[in-house]
């Protein structure tokens, strides 16, 4: 499954330092945690899975032997199993649903027994010849999509399996948005990330790489060329509260030159490491930031540690590695002696004073804004910048335009962009009387 | 501590376990290991005609990640010379004289039999075992089960070696029968001081899938073996329990089939065995399981204030019944401790599916009966529709109720519950006396 479309990364990327969080699984290790699997009634997992993967089938399908038949459950549900089986917060999900969980505390690891079936199945397809899913003739249809981040893959995977031309536009090299960019790489690589959207766009979605949507081209020419268009745009910039100067890092921007910049490496200057936020990036990046040898690394939240985002098992793995919390702190400035930045200056909340956390890295993970105005859509947007779509179909305000992933949620989980994905592929083939070729 | 020592029809050992005749007493420094390690008694390795082996031998069944349990072997009896063997034997007995040794014997004629009982008599060993049992390779030649079949042909045989013998005599019996009392009850005419039971039972452990031969594999074919290993226990304790039950089942049983722990062993004693014979979990373990087979037994007797394994003896036979004699009036129904439930359900799908749809679930649509409480005696031709529970104290959790009148008492749910103790079976009163189904017709025939 090679894709001549997409660049090779790096061989010398920083990301390639770390080491998986949940390593995978051994096929005997695999039989054996399948094999504790109840096979619960109703099942309480798949209940908590936005994507409904039958996950007692599926695991019983591991224990009997049945990989190929396993990822294929996955993928039914979750075109995106593979990197959602990695990035997933399973503890928050299908694990933490998991009736064990409130018996003996040893919940089954679900993500991993994912991550074997989905990675097991494709290296089989690679051996035996023999797809999984074989695409369904040509219907005459086809849809642009924009972005080309999990939801518009999942979306478009969907789409090339029920016989419909997916054309994918990208402004970026590679493909996987997020996925490929900003997953902390303990739990998933940019590699893993490009071989699974190769195996997506293999099933016939064609990759338009390096072009911009409302740049190189504009929408209402993609409205006019194709029967629909998936808005799959994720987030825009992020927010950085008028920190700057140097030293200071936009998390994301720093966490993408870990996963994918050729030869990128801190400075070895770097010994205290500042990361301003209480979500889920902020917890990545300090986590990232330890695990790179930073010697002192604070997480700087303005509110207390029961306010933060993060989830807790996140924060808790973070603290695991010695990143330290400092609650209550708003930044006002960094703080730069002759051009290097020495410290950052906040206000203590709780008690109004003003102090100064010694760094050398000014990490800032405080959000990142909807940005719809480039595209200029003409879709309807929510309050908080957010498109509008119908919560049943994803389909936005304005015809044959539809929706998912972060645009649309403000920024959530992978598997909420898969979830979207195909949902709106399948409302598609509704609105055009396919429905007997939804996968 | 209790006391565990048996005397087995005058052969003595210092506990009740003896390794089975097979591969692990297949040599003489084996057997010492062995009594090293601390097993009471040892029946020796199937002597006769030596014989030529195949490769492979074994093939194991393997349930839901547990290994080997149950266990397959075309292994013939000795293939070393029985000198050898011989010489072995009299050089355990002599290190230690204290422990059981057993001569498991196949040989043809009358005089070939004379002949290898004075040989085991000599080598010193305290009995003989007639392999009457083997269900492969050994029948096609006219020995093992083909003569545990024949119950005539058994009693024949060991009225000779009674009469050749001055040790006692073990019958080894074949589960491969219709009726186990047919051979016990011929070697007990013939008298014989002892039975075993039960030697394995004639199977195919599976097939290879690539090379399509049924397991074990020879060059490219297979052939059926003799199957045992935990999955057989409940086989033989039955037949065990029917020998021992019956009055005129006079010799003492040394019972053999799958027997892992000490509490496989408490309970083929409890149902009438007054010495046990292990082999599989010692080829699956090692003969170092002997120690918590000791151990365990010996707490178990402590804690029930029994002072030997023969105050165990037989405890249960006296209830181990015809299903004729059962009491119909009496009833139990499943209770479901919500406290220690975690929600699986299992309990609902296998009501639900396999057995008489009683437990009920709140959180999604449940499908248990909710017709009229008849214990399915009216027609029930249709597929309801799910009903949908209104809200009661269960309503917002996923823990199954039962419906106490509808519910038949069958134990599926017990059974299936993953978590110990949660589901109980409790007895209710019936307000009726008790009556079994032969009272019920004798009743009427009167």
């Amino acid at each position: 499954m090679s894709s001549p479309n997409i660049s090779p990364l790096a061989p010398d990327r920083l990301e390639r330092f770390f080491e998986d969080a949940k390593p995978p699984y051994s096929s005997a290790e695999a039989r054996i945690e399948a094999e504790r699997c109840l096979n619960c009634h109703d099942a309480p997992c798949v209940k908590h899975c936005p994507t409904a993967i039958d996950i007692p089938k599926f695991i019983a399908q591991i224990a009997s032997g049945n990989t190929r038949g396993a990822a294929t459950t996955i993928f039914r549900q979750n075109m995106l199993g593979a990197s959602c089986a990695r990035v997933c917060p399973v503890e928050e999900m299908c694990v933490g649903a998991c009736v064990y969980e409130g018996y003996n505390g040893q919940p089954i690891a679900i993500g991993r027994l994912q991550r074997h079936a989905t990675d097991e199945a494709c290296a089989d397809e690679v051996a035996s010849g023999r797809r999984l899913f074989n695409p369904a003739a040509p219907v005459g249809r086809k849809v642009a999509l924009i972005g080309a981040g999990p939801a518009s893959l999942a979306c478009a995977a969907h789409l090339s399996l029920a016989g419909v031309q997916a054309d994918i536009y990208e402004r970026d090299d590679v493909p996987g948005g997020l996925n490929t960019m900003g997953v902390a790489p303990y739990k998933m690589r940019a590699e893993s990330s490009l071989a699974e959207a190769n195996w997506l766009l293999s099933h016939g979605a064609r990759l338009k790489s390096g072009v911009t949507v409302g740049e190189d081209l504009s929408f209402h020419s993609l409205l006019d060329e194709y029967d629909a268009v998936f808005i799959g745009i994720g987030l825009g910039k992020a927010r950085t509260l008028d920190l700057a100067g140097p030293g200071v890092w936009e998390a994301t921007a720093l966490i993408r030159k870990i996963k994918t910049e050729r030869g990128f490496t801190l400075p070895p200057s770097v010994r205290r490491a500042v990361v301003i936020g209480g979500g889920n990036t902020a917890v990545d990046m300090a986590r990232e930031l330890a695990m790179l040898a930073v010697e002192k690394v604070t997480m700087a939240y303005r509110r207390g540690k029961g306010d933060m985002s993060a989830y807790a098992h996140e924060w808790a793995g973070a603290a695991r590695h010695g990143v330290v919390l400092r609650e209550n702190l708003s930044p006002l400035a960094a703080v730069h002696r002759d051009g290097v930045l020495c410290a950052v200056r906040f206000e203590n909340r709780d008690i109004g004073t003003e102090s100064e956390l010694d760094c050398d890295l000014l990490a800032v993970a405080v959000g990142q804004e909807v940005s719809m105005q480039a595209l200029q859509a003409g879709v309807r947007q929510n309050t908080n910048g957010t498109v509008w779509v119908d919560p049943v179909t994803r389909r936005c305000s304005a015809a044959r335009v539809y929706a998912g992933g972060d645009c649309i949620n403000g920024g959530r989980e992978v598997v909420d962009a898969a979830s979207d994905g195909r949902i709106a592929a399948n409302a598609m083939l509704k609105e055009w009387g396919l429905e007997q070729n939804r996968g | 501590m209790a006391d565990l020592r048996v005397d087995f029809c005058g052969i003595k050992s210092p506990n009740p376990y003896w390794l089975a005749s097979g591969p692990p007493t297949n040599s003489g420094e084996q057997v010492m290991r062995a009594f090293d390690a601390g097993w009471g008694g040892a029946v020796w390795k199937t002597l006769g005609e030596p014989i030529v082996n195949v490769n492979s031998r074994f093939g194991a069944m393997d349930i839901a990640g547990a290994k080997v349990a149950g266990f397959n072997n075309i292994e013939l009896i000795t293939d070393r010379p029985l000198d050898a063997n011989f010489q072995e034997m009299a050089a355990v007995k002599k290190r230690y004289p204290d422990r059981a040794l057993i001569a498991s014997l196949m040989v043809e004629g009358r005089e070939e039999w004379r002949e290898i009982i004075r040989r085991s008599e000599d080598a010193g060993c305290d009995g003989i075992e007639l392999n009457f049992g083997c269900p492969h390779g050994m029948c096609e030649r006219g020995m093992g089960s083909a003569v545990g079949q024949e119950p005539r042909v058994l009693a024949e045989i060991t009225s000779w070696a009674k009469e050749f013998s001055s040790i006692p005599v073990l019958v080894k019996l074949t589960p491969n029968v219709g009726d186990i009392l047919e051979p016990g009850l011929a070697a007990v005419s013939a008298e014989a001081d002892g039975l075993s039971l039960i030697n394995t039972i004639k199977s195919v452990i599976g097939v290879d899938l690539d090379r399509m031969t049924p397991l074990p594999v020879v060059g490219g074919q297979g052939t059926h073996g003799g199957y045992c290993g935990p999955a057989v226990k409940p086989i033989a304790l039955n037949m065990v329990g029917t020998l021992a039950r019956d009055p005129r089942i006079t010799a003492p049983l040394s019972a053999i089939g799958g027997v892992s722990t000490w509490r496989d062993a408490a309970e083929f004693i409890a149902l009438g065995a007054a010495s046990i014979q292990v082999c599989t979990a010692v080829m699956h373990k090692g003969y170092r399981i002997i120690e918590d087979l000791v151990e365990g037994l010996n707490e178990f007797l402590d804690a029930k204030a029994m002072a030997s394994v023969e105050w165990l003896k037989g405890r249960a036979t006296p209830n181990f019944r015809e299903w004729g004699d059962l009491d119909l009036n009496y009833r139990v129904v499943a209770d479901i401790d919500a406290d220690a439930c975690i929600g699986c359900q299992l309990c609902y799908v296998a009501c639900l599916d396999g057995a008489h749809q009683c437990i009920h679930v709140n959180q999604a649509p449940c499908q248990a009966w909710h017709g009229e409480s008849d214990h399915g005696q009216r027609p029930r031709a249709e597929v309801a529709g799910p009903v949908e529970h209104e809200a009661d104290a269960l309503a917002d959790t996923r823990i199954p109720w039962v419906d106490e009148a509808e519910c038949i008492g069958c134990n599926l749910c017990a059974l299936v519950c993953p978590v110990p103790g949660c589901i109980t079976m409790r007895e209710v009163s019936a307000g009726n006396r008790p009556e079994s189904w032969n009272e019920r017709v004798g009743a009427t025939a009167r």
